[in-house]
């Protein structure tokens, strides 16, 4: 697998053990947290700078980070946290696991920035069940950031005080979704929260939280060493800095690429060595399987930003690119995407619960030969009948990938029906 | 109930979480207990209950709501092969039928000599190593081919 370094995430690649704290120092890592506890910078300062940056949430959502943080009642007394959601499991998503593996401090310089900013004193990262190696690789880490007094009580005589600590998940997607990440470290199973209240009034132990994704905070340093305004420049307008995009499927060279957000799709595609064995490109879902499908040519027209895959018609997600050749058989993929959204509902909400369920039978059927002529009507009612109807996005999550199958590949699936069998 | 050393690594954890949150260390201790007794009975959920001050049906809700708990008996070792649309596009389900005919079970199943159980996993977030599996929960074997499968069967026989 082939990793792509860049000025923000992946700043340390070129050194040896680019893990390591003496490393990410020796590219600048920790200078912006000493400055800003040597100058007492005030958060308001620190939250212009984050705007200024437009750096957009990497979890999935594109949320505007400064405007989250200044949600976050810092003056309220009593403790409050930051939560990192580490716990990627959104299918063609790999990319926090490479920012813990190659360069785990600027997580921990991030959280702890943002800890300074919002008055938390503890921060919790949530690490997806599958990657143990990643837990304990994050464990050694924090570790080491304690014993360099970067982590703890009084930190470098500053008088502010951070904890970090890594909570382990254990086989749920679910508890990707930020309320149910909550309710998990709290030692629950991991159903979403009723919101409002939002975390940031309600959160971790029913205390103010401000909950971001890994890449996000990983992009904190350079924001605040380098400035805001030169991050935005490395995108574009309202799409600030590099983003990470995981590159899987029919490619020769699947990776993660750290590159300027407004990127032409054309180009990352070059970079990860265009289309495996030289066949054509059929259709790609840009931000991970929640992601809309978009046609090979609708997306040569994109460029690798928030805004560009919106006026597309799907979504740029968390970044992870799964790429299908001419091969792919369109119901056969929804099969198993359709699947996965069923065995992963939490269960809590009706519409989510049954609709899951029904979408995975009837495009199973489909693809086994039994499709009915009005299944594909069925489908659109069920998809639209979860959408917009649940506690928390797995419901729109599981209805969009439907959506967007039928919206571009509907003849797939009337020949299916048709013909008993599949037209590729 | 647990070793020693199982405890030592539990109350690390707990240290993690305000003293009034032992129950936050709950996954941790499942996922430590399990792997020194390779599954969780009632004894040990309810041994667990007791420790971090829950009650047990709370204990049991969060053993079956994550998928990483076995809260049967597996064979001794468990092989969970992703087979995500990311990873399927990449060979997963050459690997899983190669697995499925090498050990002679389906996914769910364990072979009657209680060496292996086979199941089927969804995204481990790490599609870029496709195709891959884990065994017994922590070790992850990636870019998986037919070879490979072979030699990771031999060498986990001999264990
Ligand atoms: C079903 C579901 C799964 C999610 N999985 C993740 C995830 O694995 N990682 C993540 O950062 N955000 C995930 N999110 C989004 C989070 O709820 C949340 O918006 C995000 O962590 C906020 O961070 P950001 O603002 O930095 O993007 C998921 C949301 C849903 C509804
Ligand atoms: S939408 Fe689905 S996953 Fe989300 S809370 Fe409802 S049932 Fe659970
Ligand atoms: S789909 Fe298999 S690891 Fe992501």
């Amino acid at each position: 697998m082939v990793i792509q370094g860049g000025p923000v995430i992946f700043n340390t690649l070129h050194l040896s053990d680019s893990w390591k704290l003496s490393s990410y120092e020796s590219a600048g890592g920790y200078s912006a947290l000493k400055k800003i506890l040597a100058e007492k910078t005030p958060a308001e300062t620190i939250i212009a700078e984050v705007k200024t940056s437009a750096l957009r949430g990497r979890g999935g959502a594109g949320f505007p980070t400064g405007l989250k943080w200044s949600f976050m009642p810092r003056q309220f007394p009593g403790d409050k946290y930051v939560v990192c959601n580490s716990d990627e499991g959104e299918p063609g998503t790999f990319k926090d696991r490479d920012i813990m593996r190659y360069n785990p401090h600027a997580l921990i310089e991030g959280m702890i920035i943002a800890g300074y900013t919002l008055g938390a004193k503890a921060g919790y990262n949530y690490i997806h069940g599958e990657i143990f190696d990643i837990y304990e690789g994050m464990e050694r880490a924090v570790e080491e950031a304690r014993a360099a007094g970067y982590l703890g009580d009084n930190i470098l005589g500053s008088g502010f005080s951070f904890n970090l600590y890594n909570h382990h998940g254990y086989g749920a997607y679910i508890c990707g979704e930020e309320t149910a990440l909550l309710e998990s470290i709290e030692g629950k199973k991991g159903q979403p929260r009723f919101k409002p209240p939002f975390p940031a009034s309600f959160g971790l132990y029913g205390k103010p939280t401000t909950i971001n994704n890994t890449e996000t905070f990983a992009s904190i340093p350079y924001i605040m060493r380098e400035g805001g305004q030169k991050f935005l420049e490395l995108g574009k307008p309202n799409n600030g800095g590099t983003k990470l995009f995981s590159v899987s499927g029919h490619v020769e060279k699947p990776g993660n690429y750290e590159v300027s957000l407004g990127t032409p799709f054309s180009e990352l595609l070059q970079m990860a060595g265009g289309i495996k064995g030289g066949r054509k490109l059929k259709a790609v879902i840009p931000g991970g399987s929640s992601a809309p499908v978009l046609p090979g040519e609708i997306m040569m027209d994109c460029t690798m930003d928030f805004d560009s895959i919106a006026k597309a018609g799907s979504m740029l997600g968390s970044g992870a690119v799964i790429v299908m050749d001419e091969s792919v058989c369109m119901v056969r993929a929804l099969e198993r995407l359709s699947y996965f959204y069923f065995e992963e509902s939490c269960g809590q909400c009706t519409p989510c619960r049954e609709g899951t369920g029904w979408m995975y039978r009837v495009v199973h059927r489909i693809e086994h030969g039994q499709g009915r002529p009005e299944d594909l009507e069925l489908l659109d009612s069920v998809a639209a009948n979860i959408a917009g109807r649940t506690i928390c996005a797995l419901g729109d999550a599981a209805a969009m990938p439907v959506q967007g199958m039928l919206k571009h590949y509907r003849h797939e699936f009337e020949h299916h029906i048709e013909h008993k069998k599949c037209m590729v | 109930m647990l070793s020693s050393e199982s405890l030592a690594l539990i109350d690390k954890e707990v240290a993690k979480y305000p003293a009034e949150q032992r129950q936050s260390a709950v996954m941790s201790a499942l996922r430590i207990a399990q792997v020194e007794k390779g599954w969780l009975s009632n004894e040990v959920m309810d041994f667990i209950a007791h420790y971090l001050g829950m009650q047990p049906i709370a204990v049991y809700e969060v053993a079956t709501f994550y998928n990483m708990y076995n809260t049967q008996p597996v064979g001794k070792h468990k092989l969970c092969v992703c087979t995500n649309l990311p990873c399927k596009l990449m060979g997963a389900d050459a690997i899983a039928e190669k697995l499925k005919k090498k050990l002679g079970v389906e996914f769910g199943e364990t072979t009657e000599d209680k060496q292996f159980t086979l199941v089927e996993g969804e995204c481990m977030g790490a599609c870029g190593d496709a195709p891959l599996l884990l065994v017994n929960n922590h070790r992850m074997e990636s870019f998986l081919n037919e070879e490979k499968v072979e030699a990771l069967l031999d060498e986990l026989k001999g264990k």
